[in-house]
């Protein structure tokens, strides 16, 4: 950025020294909005071509309880109500549940999906029509037993505060493909996530490259539309005023800086316009609505923020962050599960199939998991009540997947052991697994860097190998 | 499992030979094999095999030669390993079995290492510059500046007029923006110390403590909640920052700043002030995670509070030390936990900080508050209830496992109750009034599984909650402070192997690093006083250079946060000393260092663009102009404000709550987070007030780079993006003080010139305001075509002027 910064000042200085200076500077801006200043936000070439262009994160925020869904443990009824056998849980640290606690069995039907047979559970019904498009990754593990620290480490790569996010990386490295929409932005449902802003600032990378937050009701983007009272004949009146004093001013004190203040402004200015057309449902067909569950509960808010998503990336936003709260199943398991599934497994089955059909999977990486999974055994709070049981935070042998741009869909990466304690096959870090991300970008992880404070910092710290398994 | 057997035959074989001899068999396998890496220059995680002594005690980890048990030493598991994470050397060849065998048999023998002749090497020292000691240097700074662009070829830029002047000099100094009236006084003012009489009275003036404050409140990672994911509120953090205000309005030499905010908890007979300094430490972030492992949660503040204090004072990025030896600066693990030794021997305590005139209505209404505040207590009979809940929370630390009901409520206290175990385990009669008041409002309010299923007690708790709540409400309760003091366990610091809680090494005693001067007294206050000793090379240098950065945009040192080799070269040495110099000969003021700087003609200088001076130096690192910086965040709403005479310039006090868009607190985890709007003048308080929710921070304050306040800030960036034009032009707040600003000059005769006096703290040029002209007129018709009062066009103005480049910059 340093020596970006050099650059564009050096550029600027030619075009004065040149004698541009004396031309008149609208028409230089008019000419190409980024002839003066190169934006820091113009699309960039990665190491290598990328697969993916994209990248659409489903996040799970709480740890989805993998073998409620993804991973089927039938041993585990062998053990139900009683607790597990001490090799499983000699070494267990848990935040809550104490390692002597009864395992707990899902009472979840599984069963094998689509050619690859991949078993899926009950609860996730419409994820079984896509089931041969997605790399199921059984092998997960992270670092961290908590929250807040789970998220860090799984979009920061640490569990300390102040590093940049996996999407203000991509963002870093690639740029934006769109004129008028932020390249990395972030969608919410539910409640607020533990993470909070922490899963999408830009850490120690330049502001440009945060998430920027859209809203699912209200204003989309923060400030978006004109207060109240100022109409958009008012606002453009008003922008052309003072882009005319900042034009003067320019021209009176040589600041480059205030050339690229000029183009914020007009960047501002569209996606003032174009945020309407995005939010715009209105061309979408009926079908692309029903297949979604837009307007429908309860699954509205899911699928309106999927479809958003989908509309997105088509219109070139590079890193679409969609955080889901909630999946933090301690207590009531089965109904808990539920609901959250019923929320959220139409719409992100639908995001699959609707970007296949318009032929964007190929470049669109979609991801789906927690910061971690749960136990096999069971958490109880109320011991009054046996359907209160639920599952405590496991750091190991958890369930993500992954499906679009440069990966091999219709497959399963790893292996846990019959109850679902510990990986027995290809383990997958967080650091892997992010590595593997910015592969499918075209990125080798261990050169997209960045120094700070005297070290060159990089999203997969000083771990991470690709999993070349899971690519196309 | 094949080399294992092997090596044991051969090793068995071996014993049967001639003896170990230490200098023929076992010395050059160290030689070849070991002291590139853990020798007389690099002692890798603490370990070196130049001597005997040092190898015998081992490294970070603990002894690693086990005399007599060879197939216990970890030496010997080393070198046998197969795994490549493991096996030493961990690059060229491996030892022979041969080797192996004759290690073996030195160990099982007693592992004599014969006494060395040879003097033990010392740890290498270092020739960076910022290491030596300050020299003395007392030129001017002009005189260095001049010199050097001199060298250049390059010639200063002319004073800054009168108006830009002030304008720089108010804003840096106060953080304010001046009245057209004071720039109209300045102009005119004919008298040859005009300026200087400006400086005076601006360091004299209260708003100075507040816009110093900003800076050091960055470092200090001040927020007004804990973080993480429960982000609960600290009501009580911004007692803190108005010690900061106060002691920076006062010009308290930074040495006793520091001592003060270090250890002014064990200064002799500490005042309050002294003891709610310690609040610094008190700002780290802190995990309530119910599920959170309590040693994990302290060692990470504890980790955050030294790279802090490293950072803040020695400019050094020790976090690297956290895991191993620092790779580019002389800073060993070892040396980096006894830094945080000084830390882990502090404990968190809160205490009673009264402001003046909160004494007497407190103690007048305490007799009759506790009566009926214990009234209530023994008529709902609590004792008796918490005597038979504290048991079974005992009970369930002292057997986890027993009773999952209290394992979930120990876990979910200890994360919510500061020294939950301790309390609960201190007998009652030994219990402070504040623990067992504490205890109970917790046990009130969480009574556990007990109850849980007992309608009519709970229903009688949640009744008393609400009176204990109401009786509180109606007491003229103190302000509180957060501050440290000295642990009573005194825990000892152990290495974490590889930065983990969890695999703990040696033990160390507190310390500093071996390259600079020698600690002179033990513990926390000896280490306060060590920073800011007239030996100590850093601290002088980090600060001057952080003042210098203020008003220039950029240190002398630009990676104000690293002295260390990796941290770049300072760009003027000399005058870096020459500041250092006169601050510490200055007795540390903070004030006459900042006076020395803006009373300089380089300081004067105009800030206009110089291409022919910026194809030399792009980034106008030489200074043959001052710089032109966009004012932080929290002065940009200020400045708005001001012009629009709604600024509220009341000092000190609690943080406040201006309107927050929705959406904001709703990304809090669960909804949790409540912003209960200030009101009335409260709202219009300066931006160094609002309230700072660290998942979820004011927006403004995140769009114009304000820091995250997880981690000390040393210099923050400055962005330029769409997101700030679009909370320019369209949060209410900017909207509202564009409003101010044309109400205020309604009855102006020139009211354009007015309005840009105001907010630019200049006449407009011809060509200016025809264009604010030409826009009124087009504004104008604008709204009269929407039916819209004529009137409004002036906001328009207002609004333009608050947008431009120029108002949020300073020149």
């Amino acid at each position: 950025m340093e020596q970006l910064n050099t650059f564009r000042r050096r550029q600027f200085l030619k075009n004065w020294a040149y004698g541009l200076g004396s031309m008149a500077l609208g028409d230089l801006l008019v000419r190409d909005g980024y002839a003066a200043a190169p934006n820091p936000l113009a699309p960039k070439k990665p190491h290598f071509p990328g697969k993916a262009k994209s990248v659409i994160f489903l996040f799970m925020e709480g740890g989805p309880s993998q073998m409620d869904l993804y991973d089927p443990k039938p041993a585990l009824t062998k053990y139900h109500g009683k607790p597990l056998p001490a090799e499983y849980t000699k070494d267990l640290k848990l935040a809550f549940t104490k390692p002597n606690a009864a395992a707990l069995a899902s009472p979840r039907v599984f069963r094998p999906c689509g050619q690859s047979g991949i078993m899926m559970s009950d609860y996730i019904p419409h994820m079984h029509e896509v089931a041969d498009d997605i790399c199921l990754v059984r092998s997960m593990h992270t670092e961290a037993v908590n929250h807040h620290p789970g998220q860090l480490f799984l979009f920061t790569g640490s569990i300390q505060f102040g590093r940049p996010t996996m999407g203000a990386w991509s963002v870093y490295g690639l740029g934006s493909e769109s004129q008028n929409l932020p390249g990395f932005v972030v969608l919410s449902s539910g409640v607020g996530t533990s993470g909070g802003a922490s899963n999408f600032m830009s850490g120690f990378l330049p502001s440009t490259y945060q998430g920027t937050q859209f809203r699912s009701g209200g204003e989309p983007i923060l400030y978006l539309a004109n207060p109240e009272g100022i109409s958009a004949a008012t606002q453009r009146a008003g922008l052309d005023a003072i882009k005319e004093l900042n034009e003067a001013h320019l021209a009176d004190v040589g600041d480059p800086e205030i050339a690229a203040r000029i183009q914020s402004y007009e960047l501002a200015y569209r996606m003032q316009s174009s945020a309407p057309e995005l939010l715009d449902f209105s061309k979408e067909s009926p079908e692309t609505l029903a297949m979604y569950g837009v307007g429908k509960e309860p699954t509205n808010q899911y699928a309106t923020n999927a479809l958003l998503a989908r509309r997105m990336v088509e219109r070139g936003v590079r890193f679409v962050l969609m955080m889901d709260a909630s999946w933090d199943t301690h207590t009531n398991l089965n109904s808990a599960l539920k609901k959250k599934t019923m929320a959220t497994d139409q719409p992100v089955a639908a995001l699959l199939k609707d970007l296949k059909q318009r032929g964007l999977l190929d470049e669109t990486l979609v991801v789906w998991g927690g910061e971690f999974g749960r136990t096999p055994i069971s958490e109880v709070r109320n011991t009054s009540d046996p359907d209160n049981a639920g599952r405590d935070h496991h750091p190991s042998g958890y369930s993500m997947w992954l499906a679009g741009g440069g990966i091999k869909g219709g497959q399963v990466i790893g292996e846990t052991d019959e109850l679902g304690f510990t990986i027995t096959r290809d383990k997958v870090e967080v650091h892997d697994l992010q590595a593997t991300i910015l592969h499918c970008l075209g990125f080798d992880h261990t050169r997209l860097t960045y120094r700070h404070m005297g070290r060159d910092f990089r999203l997969t710290d000083v771990h991470g190998n690709v999993v070349k398994a899971m690519l196309a | 499992m094949r080399r294992l057997f092997l090596s044991l035959c051969v090793a068995a074989g071996a014993m049967a030979q001639s003896p170990i001899d230490f200098a023929r068999d076992i010395e050059p396998i160290f030689k070849r094999s070991c002291l590139g890496c853990h020798g007389p220059a690099v002692q890798t995680n603490g370990l070196r095999f130049d001597d005997g002594a040092s190898a015998m005690r081992g490294g970070y980890s603990g002894p690693i030669i086990l005399p007599g048990k060879a197939t216990e030493s970890e030496l010997i598991r080393r070198v046998m390993s197969d795994k490549s994470s493991i096996v030493m050397p961990p690059t060229g060849p491996r030892l022979s079995n041969d080797e192996i065998s004759r290690l073996q048999a030195w160990i099982n023998a007693g592992a004599v290492w014969p006494q060395s002749a040879k003097p033990v090497a010392k740890r290498r020292g270092s020739s960076h510059w910022a290491f030596q000691p300050v020299q003395r240097q007392t030129g001017s700074i002009d005189s260095y500046v001049l010199a050097r662009l001199q060298k250049e070829g390059l010639t200063p830029s002319p004073r800054a007029g009168r108006p830009q002047l002030i304008r720089r000099l108010k804003l840096d100094l106060l953080g304010l923006p001046p009245t057209p009236e004071e720039v109209a006084a300045f102009v005119a003012d004919p008298r040859p110390d005009a300026y200087e009489r400006l400086v005076d009275s601006y360091l004299a003036s209260p708003h100075y403590g507040e816009k110093w404050a900003r800076q050091w409140l960055d470092l200090a990672r001040y927020a007004d909640s804990d973080g993480y994911e429960k982000d609960q509120p600290r009501p009580h953090a911004w007692r803190y920052r108005q010690w900061v205000i106060n002691a920076l309005n006062a010009d308290m030499p930074f040495d006793r700043f520091t001592i003060e905010q270090i250890a002014g908890d064990l200064l002799p007979n500490p005042t309050t002030e002294q003891r709610v300094a310690t609040g610094f430490h008190r700002n780290v972030l802190v995990n309530r995670e119910a599920g959170v492992d309590r040693a994990e949660a302290r060692f990470e503040q504890l980790i955050n509070r030294t790279n802090t204090v490293t950072t803040t004072w020695l400019g050094l990025t020790a976090g690297c030390a956290q895991c191993h030896d620092h790779k580019y600066d002389p800073i060993s693990q070892k040396e980096y936990y006894q830094l945080f030794s000084f830390f882990n021997s502090a404990d968190d305590v809160d205490i009673d900080a009264p402001l003046a005139g909160e004494m007497g209505p407190y103690l007048r209404a305490l007799p009759e508050y506790r009566k009926k505040r214990q009234a209530l207590i023994e008529e709902n009979n609590i004792p008796a209830m918490l005597a038979g809940w504290e048991e079974k929370m005992r009970a369930a630390w002292a057997n986890p496992g027993k009773d999952p009901e209290f394992d979930f409520w120990v876990t979910s206290m200890s994360a919510m109750f500061d020294h939950a175990r301790r309390v609960v385990h201190t007998p009652f009669a030994k219990r402070s009034q504040r623990d067992q008041d504490r205890l109970i409002n917790y046990f009130v309010a969480n009574p556990g599984p007990q109850y849980r299923d007992n309608k009519e007690v709970t229903e009688k708790l949640k009744q008393l909650r609400a009176k204990l709540q109401e009786l509180d409400a109606g007491f003229p309760a103190l302000t509180q402070a957060y501050t440290i003091a000295a642990h009573p366990e005194a825990p000892v610091t152990k290495i974490a192997i590889r930065g983990d809680y969890k695999n703990l090494g040696i033990p160390v005693e507190p310390g500093t690093l071996a390259i600079l001067p020698p600690l002179q007294e033990p513990g926390r206050l000896g280490f306060a006083r060590w920073l800011v000793s007239r030996e100590n090379p850093l601290t002088a240098r980090v600060i001057a250079n952080r003042a210098w950065q203020e008003f220039f945009g950029r240190g002398l040192v630009k990676t104000s946060e690293d002295f260390g080799t990796q941290g770049e070269k300072p760009s003027h040495p000399e005058l870096l000393e020459a500041l250092a110099t006169s601050f510490i000969d200055n007795g540390w003021s903070m004030k006459q260092l900042h006076r020395l700087i803006v009373t300089s003609a380089t300081y004067q200088q105009s800030s206009k663009y110089r291409p022919e001076v910026a194809e030399k130096d792009p980034e106008n690192m030489l200074l043959a102009r001052q710089s032109r910086l966009r004012l932080p965040a929290e002065q940009i709403r200020d400045a708005a404000l001001f012009a629009g005479e709604i600024l509220s310039l009341e000092i000190g006090g609690k943080s406040i709550k201006p309107p927050l868009p929705k959406g904001v607190a709703e990304l809090g985890y669960g909804n949790s987070v409540k912003w209960a709007e200030s009101t009335g003048r409260e709202r219009y308080r300066r931006g160094l007030y609002v309230h700072y929710q660290r998942t979820t921070p004011y927006p403004q304050l995140v769009n114009f780079d304000a820091p995250d306040s997880n981690v000390a800030c040393s210099r923050r960036r400055t962005s330029n993006t769409p997101l700030q034009a679009l909370n320019l032009l369209n949060d209410p707040v900017f909207l509202e003080a564009a409003h101010g600003l044309a109400v205020r000059t309604a009855a102006e005769p020139n009211r354009i010139d007015r309005m840009f006096a105001i907010a630019l703290g200049r006449p407009p040029a011809a060509s200016e305001r025809e264009s604010l002209a030409r826009y009124l007129d087009r504004q104008i018709g604008i709204l009269q075509a929407e039916g819209r009062p004529a009137e409004e066009a002036w906001t328009g103005v207002a609004r333009v002027l608050l947008n431009t480049d120029e108002f949020i910059n300073r020149n």
